[in-house]
């Protein structure tokens, strides 16, 4: 089982990705540069959080044209799991691999905490451990978490279950209170119609060891090796 | 051949800077301003500029200058 991190010019939570899937994990996990143009032979793909390219245009807008980015996109074609966490998730809305786009936070405020996330649906290679409606802690970090999507985005997501976690206060309510960033339905992580890539804005890599606050994002990872060993 | 891109968030999409902005236009005492919306414009030089160069940049302005998603752009050419 192999793992691949994208690194682009910026990207800042790399080496927290490397070792929650190496370290913790124990995953072979490599760095894949992202002027490098080929992904053969990797069982899972993450786009860590980060600034690419400074954030310029807009976050994700130019690193989607990284050579790299055409690997991705084939990747996330043919079946195999991607995560985009934070940057990782501008990436893929910019990319189109999901849908929607994320805008800066109601608040103008960058924030930097925990928050609570409500699980979703479970059916899906990244939740497939947890319970629905289980409640994990895990941090956010960012000043355009804000997820928006029209109308019909938004119906397609509720009916094919690809809300996969929302803001919620500790008790598991889903609330406007609970919304850190002014997100559409509290929307904190959704996956594409395939279910194969997953983006959130959440750092489950810095919710990996009890010494960091929290373990709760190790749920996700343990589903995805779950997943790959069936 | 010059070209400028004017791109705006759709109005559709919340825009909190331009309401922060708003905001602070009626600290400033005037509070009859009840809109702000805030958007990028671009200036765009192009050498030898070809018969599809118009096109090519509508696309540039779909594909990578605006997000069609939350924003909307107007291409203007200026000789």
């Amino acid at each position: 089982m192999k793992a691949a991190v994208i690194r682009f010019p910026g990207s800042n939570c790399d080496q927290d990705c490397h070792y929650a899937l190496q370290r913790v994990f124990g995953i072979s996990t490599d760095y894949v540069w992202h002027k490098d143009s080929s992904l053969k032979g990797y069982d899972l793909v993450v786009l860590p959080g980060g600034f690419s390219y400074g954030d310029y245009l807009r976050c994700g807008a130019i690193a989607r044209f990284s050579p790299i980015m055409k690997a991705v996109t084939d990747y996330a074609n043919a079946g195999g799991l991607l995560i985009g966490i934070c940057n990782g998730f501008q990436v893929l809305t910019e990319s189109r691999l999901l849908p929607g786009a994320l805008v800066r936070n109601r608040s103008l405020h960058f924030i930097c905490e925990h928050r609570f996330l409500r699980v979703g649906a479970t059916d899906n290679p990244f939740l497939n451990l947890a319970q629905p409606g289980q409640v994990l802690n895990i941090p956010i970090a960012h000043g355009e978490g804000n997820y928006t999507a029209d109308q019909a985005t938004l119906e397609e997501l509720n009916a094919n279950r690809q809300i996969l976690v929302r803001y919620c206060d500790a008790k598991g309510t889903v609330s406007e209170a609970a919304n850190p960033n002014g997100s559409l339905n509290n929307i904190a992580g959704i996956c594409n119609a395939g279910r194969n890539v997953f983006g959130l804005m959440p750092h489950p890599e810095r919710a990996c060891e009890a010494r960091l606050g929290s373990e709760d994002g190790n749920v996700i990872f343990q589903s995805i090796l779950k997943y790959l060993k069936n | 051949m010059k070209a400028r891109v004017t791109v705006m968030p759709k109005k559709s999409v919340l825009d909190p800077q331009g309401v922060a902005v708003r905001d602070a236009i009626a600290h400033h005492g005037f509070p009859q301003i009840s809109m702000v919306r805030i958007g990028k414009v671009m200036e765009i030089e192009i050498d030898e500029a070809g018969p599809d160069a118009e096109a090519r940049l509508h696309e540039i302005c779909a594909d990578l200058l605006s997000n069609p998603v939350i924003e909307d752009y107007v291409l203007q050419i200026e000789g």
